[in-house]
């Protein structure tokens, strides 16, 4: 290609979204230089206003966007298509919702406000680029974008150790997972470079290309070594075991918002990524298949069992979230197989795992004092009594995270369940089932300690926030959307392409 | 067709629902006309259900309407109607479930409308549950029924509320996510892509499950389920919940969700998968006679605490219900199918009502004697002489004598399971005897006899009145669908008959040996 077709593939527009968080970013910086300290105050709400701007314009555009044909942009570094539609959108809302937590939670710290923002608004760009990714360098890049952004944002709290602890474990872990995915994608590089095999490419960091060279090149030992430490790399976002030992003590120690970023976004874009992996890797499906259901059976297992022992809610959900990543991939599963309908069903679940996380995540802001890692099971002692609002979220959060019905994340079990049903992953299947039941167990303790326990102030427990207007509406829409969505998905049925 | 008998089925869940909704934010005053028009309206449509369900309906549905909820392209849609088979349960359902709102009305709950609200939610779940055709839509009303009932287990629970909200919501689970992941198979096995039961149907009769998967996923329907229905030994929740569960949702649960599991049986299981069916015969015949009805009949005897004596004897009586679940998959081989599912759909109307009623009465007595303890009451009889005149009948009921709707129930069953196997009908008329003493001797403990010490003192301090009108007319209206039923049972014997016969077609091999 030459420099001229590649100049003339910048399609800019195309990725004004991307562009306008990062203006958005520096326009915040810009704005705390300029502002006089007492207006300080508003510079959250401009981030939060523009973010919700940018979400409404795209959710306007989005018939629009995703009903095109794919297309490929910037001499196929970006792919736009569907699913990179969807991811976008979700991802943005993840952002604007992270941005409601961070008012709240932040408020009860003596730290820095707008540089939280901010780093927030990249990361979101750099996820939104990692979901249309067609090549590994941007790949890599936006990768590790997100990653960077969160050392900062796991680490915020500056003068809370365990926040500094489980920045210092995610830098390490990060570190080595970032080697072990580069690692990966040398090895595909090269190998897909060799001149003397057959579909060698000389752009092999593109999927395409490399797709191709994996079909022709079927059995080939390092292509199958760079797969399974991409895979693995990948892995460590989405918390999958045996990649998952930091996600206890980091989602403990990073702030309320930052966990919740963590828990659905960086998830999120793991499994962005891997939809689109499985695609390329699908010459080498027996590999990928054996890989992956093996981390899934000992995800779900480890995450459920590991959680039932927990006090601290951070670490809770934490660790139930390792759980989730398993069912997760399930439906990454019955994608690989060819399932139609296994992507949908795994962005609809991720929808409805966002919607439950947040509800959740939120009323642990309210409920954190100045101390935001020390949140215990039993400061929920009689929430019910004394916060009935609150409890009723919380309720409906924990059980659609359970996969209770009439709520949206049963709808996600059960889409992603009939996927890997057709794809014949029954044992896989048997163990989600005994993962689901064990899991009612903790979340039904987390429920009962809100509304089954008398409510008891004996002074251990942090005064909790009262509830602004703006924040107990996300609070009731994110908890009425996902009781909707468990019975009326409406139009979204067809977005997400069950049809 | 006009809007009444188009949307009839849709309003009788949402009128509830909404009820319910309403009744948790509404001033305190209004609360309980709104509860009680929630309550009220569902029977009132059932029974319009009733008086106009076509005489010609054989196994078809009557009031059929599908609305879209989004998921039309995967075969999901809110698709309600009533054949036969669910009409029966339908109705009762709508009747027992005016009797605990109405009895949940003229308790001393704490937080009254949060309980009224939840009791609401629970009761749109069980009209919809016999109101889908939906396979899907079934699953999630039953589920919409079953999350209400462990709050209330929890919230407003009596012993060991907390230790049994637990227990019970992990059973049910493990039940309930057994029984999807069959749905599941079916769906995606049967290669017709939808929940729908009447697609389902027709493209399983055209092209059946090889014999293999029919095997595996009635097994994996039947223990799913089979947890749901207290089926031994996977019924230890059962005794634990309901004797922690405060009287009203104890009525609903015990009464009408319970019934899902057989009703998931006989409507879903057992018409798609015949073969698989025939396979778990034996296992299920010997679990349901011996397991239910013998040991749990024995269980029973055995208790002292009133409620938990109710309890175990619902899962007791869940033992015939399998046992004509057993004989009808047995049919094709020997005939008398037809009748056993009668027996049961009648057996589970039957039930419904006496252990709703014997829920009631057990905690209006308490609300007497201050105790469940059969050892520190008596004499209750002289105090509360139409408490007793009721519970006696309940009992009598209760135990399957002629006069009431459990005696056409059991007979039947008994006279199908004959055909079956005349070692395990012997077995399970034992159990009638069994019913009769924990029955008749926890009458004669409560109520005769002179008082104990224990109670005397209660009583002295405490005269006890007898029933009110408020905890008479919930009583009244189960008694009266009782002995109703018990005398003219062909006012739902001739619908569910039509159904029957087109649902289980007797094959032409057995019936030329007739």
């Amino acid at each position: 290609m030459s420099l001229q077709e590649l100049a003339a593939s910048n399609d800019w527009l195309s990725i004004a979204p991307e562009i306008f968080l990062g203006c958005l970013a520096l326009a915040l910086l810009g704005l705390e230089l300029l502002l006089p300290k007492k207006d300080h105050g508003i510079i959250p709400f401009a981030a939060i206003l523009g973010q919700v701007g940018l979400l409404l314009a795209m959710l306007a555009g989005f018939h629009h966007a995703a009903d095109a044909p794919a297309t490929r942009a910037f001499g196929g570094l970006i792919q736009h298509d569907r699913n990179g539609e969807m991811f976008r959108v979700f991802f943005l809302l993840t952002s604007v919702l992270v941005s409601v937590l961070g008012v709240i939670a932040l408020a009860k710290q003596r730290m820095p406000r707008t540089e939280f923002f901010a780093i927030v608004a990249v990361v979101t760009a750099a996820m939104m680029l990692l979901a249309q990714s067609n090549h590994f360098a941007l790949f890599f890049v936006a990768l590790e974008t997100v990653t960077v952004g969160f050392y900062i944002l796991v680490s915020y709290t500056r003068t809370n150790p365990l926040s500094l602890e489980a920045g210092l474990k995610y830098l390490i872990m990060g570190a080595l997972s970032s080697g072990l995915l580069l690692f990966g994608i040398v090895l595909l590089y090269g190998v897909a470079g060799n001149p003397a095999l057959p579909a060698h490419s000389g752009e092999a960091m593109n999927f395409g290309e490399l797709r191709n060279f994996l079909a022709a090149n079927p059995d080939n030992f390092i292509a199958a070594a760079g797969i399974v430490f991409v895979l693995a790399g990948v892995a460590f976002k989405i918390g999958a075991v045996p990649f998952q030992i930091w996600v206890p003590d980091v989602y403990q120690g990073a702030p309320t918002p930052v966990t919740a970023f963590l828990a659905v976004g960086s998830k999120a874009a793991g499994f962005a990524v891997l939809l689109i992996l499985v695609q390329i890797f699908a010459p080498y499906q027996q590999l990928v298949t054996a890989v992956l259901a093996a981390m899934a059976a000992a995800t779900i297992l480890f995450g459920n069992l590991a959680a039932l022992t927990q006090d601290n809610v951070k670490r809770l959900i934490g660790l139930s979230g390792v759980a989730h990543a398993g069912y997760l991939l399930l439906g990454v599963l019955a994608a690989l197989h060819g399932q139609d309908g296994a992507t949908g069903a795994v962005i609809f679940y991720l929808l409805g795992y966002l919607l439950a996380s947040f509800a959740v995540f939120g009323v642990m802001t309210h409920l954190a004092g100045a101390d935001d890692a020390d949140q215990q099971l039993d400061h929920y002692a009689g929430l019910g009594k004394t916060h009935p609002f609150l409890a009723t979220v919380l309720a409906i959060g924990l059980g659609s995270l359970a996969g209770i019905p009439p709520l949206a994340g049963f709808m996600g079990k059960l889409l992603v369940f009939m996927a890997a049903f057709k794809a014949r992953l029954y044992w896989l299947l048997a163990v989600a089932i005994v993962g689901v039941v064990i899991s009612i167990y903790y979340y039904f303790g987390w429920i009962r300690a809100a509304f089954f326990e008398e409510p008891r102030d004996d002074g251990r427990r942090p005064a909790r926030t009262p509830v602004g207007l703006v924040a107990g509406v996300v609070l009731a829409l994110l908890a009425g959307a996902s009781v909707l969505l468990g019975f009326y998905q409406g139009g979204l049925g067809e977005i997400i392409g069950l049809r | 067709m006009n809007f009444l008998s188009d949307h009839l089925l849709l309003l009788s869940v949402v009128a509830p629902l909404l009820a319910g909704l309403a009744v948790a934010f509404a001033p305190k005053a209004a609360a309980k006309p709104i509860a009680l028009a929630g309550f009220g309206l569902p029977l009132l449509l059932a029974l319009h259900a009733w008086r106009y369900f076509p005489a010609n309906a054989g196994a078809g549905y009557a009031f059929l309407h599908s609305y879209n909820t989004g998921l039309t392209g995967m075969g999901i849609a809110l698709k309600l109607g009533l054949n036969g088979l669910a009409l029966p349960l339908y109705v009762m359902a709508a009747v027992v479930g005016l009797a605990a709102g109405l009895y949940a009305m003229q308790s001393a709950a704490e937080r009254m409308q949060g309980y009224l609200a939840l009791l609401l939610v629970m009761h749109a779940g069980l009209m919809g549950v016999f109101a889908s055709v939906d396979v899907f839509f079934l699953y999630f009303f039953h589920e919409l029924a079953l999350i209400p009932t462990f709050i209330m287990v929890g919230v407003w629970g009596g012993r060991e509320r907390r230790y049994a909200a637990m227990k019970m919501t992990v059973y049910l689970t493990l039940g309930a996510m057994l029984s999807l992941l069959g749905l599941i198979a079916i769906y995606a096995k049967s290669g017709a892509n939808s929940f729908d039961l009447i697609t389902l149907r027709d493209a399983l009769a055209a092209k059946p499950l090889d014999g293999a998967w029919q095997h595996r996923i009635f097994g994996l329907l039947l223990f799913g389920l089979g947890t749901l229905v207290s089926l031994w030994p996977l019924h230890t929740w059962a005794p634990l919940g309901y004797g922690a569960a405060p009287s009203s949702a104890a009525m609903l649960h015990a009464g009408v969700l319970k019934k899902f599991g057989l009703y998931g049986l006989l409507q879903v299981a057992l018409p798609l998968l015949p073969a698989g069916a025939h396979d778990w015969v034996k296992p299920l015949a010997w679990l349901a006679v011996v397991g239910n009805v013998l040991v749990i009949g024995l269980v029973t005897v055995a208790q002292r605490d009133l409620k938990q004596m109710v309890g175990f004897s619902s899962v007791m009586h869940m033992g015939y219900a399998f046992l004509g679940v057993a004989c009808l998959a047995a049919a094709p081989a020997t005939g008398g199918g037809q009748m056993a599912a009668g027996g049961v759909v009648l057996m589970m109307v039957a039930h419904g009502l006496s252990v709703a009623l014997l829920f009631l009465l057990s905690t209006s007595i308490w609300q007497r004697t201050r105790t469940f303890d059969l050892g520190e009451m008596g004499g209750l009889a002289q105090k509360a002489p139409v408490l007793a005149a009721f519970f006696v009948a309940a009992t009598f009921a209760s135990i399957g004598l002629p006069g009431f709707a459990n005696f056409w129930g059991e007979l039947v069953i008994f006279v199908a399971a004959w055909k079956f196997s005349p070692l395990l009908t012997a077995l399970a008329v034992a159990g009638v005897v069994i019913s009769a003493v924990y029955g008749l001797r926890a009458a004669a403990n409560v109520f005769f006899g002179q008082p104990t010490e224990a109670f005397a003192a209660v009583a002295a301090a405490n005269p006890p009145a007898d029933l009110r009108w408020a905890e008479k007319i919930p009583a009244l209206l189960l008694l009266v669908a009782l002995l109703g039923l018990g005398f003219w049972p062909k006012a739902l014997s001739e619908p569910l008959n039509a159904a029957v016969t087109a649902l289980y077609p007797v094959p032409a091999a057995a019936a030329a040996q007739k």
